[in-house]
């Protein structure tokens, strides 16, 4: 009976103990523990949080969710972070893209070039970079006092504390993360491609609509994710460049946490501004899906 | 079908200089209409720059390229008509095989019909008309590498360029497709060049041979006479295997040359070439065109038999000679051979004719 038992147990055993060989689970086990520590167990807290109906935390109900998503303005603040999100990744788009082709058709010297000025970015506090578009979309900036000398408008233009301004200003921030994704699929892609397309007789649009840009799709689909994402939740630049005129949802949470300190509503703010995001980047995913599928077509 | 007519390729006095490099060094052949040519040498010889200069992606700082005697210089790729099939087939992964096909045919703006009349036909011509709708990741080596023909022989091209076609094959597959390519270009007529640094391949698929080392042309002819009368030393140890010995010509009269070699022996060779007397001279002959003797003899050396092989039906022996050169011999194998203790020496068989080179030229 025990060595019946025994038998029954021993492959199942095996596979238990092959299925989790310590080896190897062990070495996900620090950055499992990380993540459990510092991003499962806050958003736990922040649900937690965001369910309370008083400034103490005291007692519990959904009197703040019922305040925060009853707010018009609520409303037009989502619609704002996600309206900034949606221009910047256009404005990225429409400069990387042809970017991107530029260093595909470069020399490597040139790529090397263009990879650290796309880089450049990165290399320097956002802070700095922030304060800098101040100095150039000023009423005294360079823009203005270019379009002054150029006569282009009789008086200067009002770009600070506008959404064409922050919508500009993050374009130039946020290009690292678009062109990243793009150029390593786009330098991974066989060169042969374009050739093998020209010889059969495409001109160069048809090469790059049909090859190029349908094979740099899910490049472009990445960098476009991370803008979005990076974009709509840039709170420093926000802040800087839009003023208190422009509120966009990071500012409401800052408000409510730092300012008014009522952190069951900020928690609600936060957790709305992590599901629009989140919806804005699988909406992102879907279209690009579709455009795949379009190229594929 | 089988209407396109071959067409003429002159490819006239071509330099290209890649930086300080020069890739291909004034470089003339000329290809006549339905014939296929091998470019062969060995990696960095320019081979596929001469190539891409054909295909149009490059564009040559000096020459020019002429097909039916019009010069093509001036075309961009996309205009030249000429059919390429790449290395790694280059197929788009992101269509299927039939859109793979009908590319170039959509590229020309012709009909929705006829391109897809054609496509069925040269799916047909590579028998992979079950496949229309596979991707190419879905498909073997050899598979891709027929949609990849199909696609590039759809447009009708006035040329058919291949870069190292076979390379991605394993050896099996590389002959059924050696016969493949061989079979649509008689089919089709096409004018061919196949870019390979495999001389079994340039033999087997080419009319003629182009042999190139360091940007430059060291033959031009068919086959055999690469094989059998190489131009050049390099051309001699390139196509084939081949044994250098170093000599002296003595005297050179009638076609003749009197060489004396540093292994011990005195021949005479049939040459062309002229040498002066006590010139160094390096004597290259093929495995199959020695011999081995039991007996000395002047035009004899002899030689220490290191290891001897069976092949097939020959033995293959591997020899030292009096100086420390390695040879190696092929001989049919004999029920009776050579005893391995024996003393032997080496010679030429009486019907060889191994080439004569002047050693500077090493």
């Amino acid at each position: 009976m025990t060595t019946a038992t025994a038998e029954i147990a021993a492959p199942a055993a095996r596979r238990w103990s092959a299925a989790l060989r310590p080896a190897e689970w062990q070495l996900v086990l620090p950055l499992a523990l990380a993540y459990a520590a510092f991003f499962l167990v806050p958003l736990v807290l922040l649900i937690l949080v965001s369910f309370f109906d008083d400034e103490k935390i005291t007692t519990m109900g959904g009197a703040q969710w019922t305040k925060f998503l009853g707010d018009r303005f609520t409303w037009k603040v989502i619609a704002d972070t996600l309206k900034l999100g949606v221009f910047t990744v256009a404005a990225t788009s429409l400069i990387g893209v042809p970017v991107a082709l530029v260093y595909l058709g470069a020399s490597a010297r040139w790529q090397g070039v263009i990879l650290f000025v796309v880089i450049l970015p990165l290399l320097t506090s956002v802070v700095v970079r922030t304060f800098a578009w101040i100095v150039i979309l000023g009423r005294e900036g360079v823009i203005n006092q270019t379009v002054l000398w150029l006569g282009l408008s009789p008086a200067p233009l009002r770009l600070l504390q506008t959404e064409h301004g922050l919508v500009i200003a993050l374009t130039q921030i946020e290009m690292p993360l678009l062109l990243l994704p793009l150029l390593s699929v786009m330098s991974r892609m066989d060169p042969n491609l374009r050739d093998a397309s020209s010889a059969l007789g495409a001109s160069k649009w048809r090469t790059l609509f049909r090859v190029t840009l349908p094979l740099s799709l899910p490049g472009l689909v990445a960098g476009c994710m991370l803008v979005f994402a990076s974009s709509t939740t840039a709170f420093i630049s926000q802040l800087v460049i839009g003023g208190n005129r422009l509120v966009y949802l990071p500012l409401l949470i800052w408000q409510q946490s730092l300012v008014v300190y009522n952190w069951p509503l900020a928690s609600a703010a936060a957790l709305t501004l992590l599901v629009s995001v989140g919806l804005g980047v699988a909406a992102i995913a879907a279209v690009g899906r579709r455009g795949h599928a379009w190229a594929l077509r | 079908m089988t209407g396109t007519r071959g067409h003429t390729l002159d490819i006239v006095a071509v330099t290209h200089r890649y930086g300080a490099v020069t890739a291909v060094a004034d470089v003339s052949l000329a290809v006549r209409a339905g014939e296929i040519v091998a470019l062969l040498g060995p990696s960095g010889c320019g081979k596929t720059t001469l190539l891409r200069v054909v295909a149009g992606f490059v564009r040559p700082q000096a020459g020019s390229v002429r097909i039916d005697g019009a010069a093509i210089d001036g075309l961009p790729a996309n205009l030249r008509n000429v059919g390429i099939v790449f290395q790694n087939y280059a197929l788009f992964p992101h269509m299927t095989v039939a859109q793979n096909v009908a590319y170039g045919l959509e590229a020309r703006g012709r009909p929705r019909a006829e391109v897809r009349r054609t496509v069925e036909t040269f799916l047909d011509v590579v028998r992979l008309g079950d496949f229309r709708d596979r991707l190419p990741r879905q498909l073997s080596g050899g598979q891709q590498q027929r949609v990849a023909l199909a696609r590039a022989l759809a447009v009708e091209p006035t040329v058919l360029l291949l870069d190292e076609p076979f390379n991605a094959l394993d050896k099996g597959l590389r002959l059924d497709m050696q016969i493949e390519i061989k079979r649509l270009q008689r089919q089709f007529g096409l004018t061919a060049i196949l870019v390979t640094h495999d001389q079994d391949e340039a033999m087997s698929v080419a009319d003629r041979i182009a042999v190139m080392n360091h940007g430059r042309v060291e033959q031009f002819d068919t086959p055999v006479n690469v094989y059998d009368r190489p131009a050049t030393l390099f051309v001699s140890g390139f196509v084939g295997t081949t044994n250098l010995l170093r000599g002296r010509a003595l005297e050179a009269k009638n076609g003749c040359a009197v060489v004396t070699l540093d292994a011990g022996a005195r021949l005479t060779v049939r040459t062309e070439r002229a040498f002066t007397a006590g010139v160094p001279v390096v004597l290259s002959a093929r495995p199959e065109q020695l011999c081995l003797y039991t007996a000395p003899a002047p035009e004899r050396w002899s030689v220490t038999r290191r290891l001897s092989v069976p092949l097939g039906p020959n033995t293959m022996h591997d020899l030292e000679t009096r100086d420390g050169a390695t040879l190696k011999l092929i001989e049919p194998r004999h029920a009776y051979g050579v005893d391995a203790k024996e003393e032997v020496w080496c010679g030429l068989r009486p019907e060889a004719e191994p080439g004569l080179f002047d050693a500077s030229s090493i």
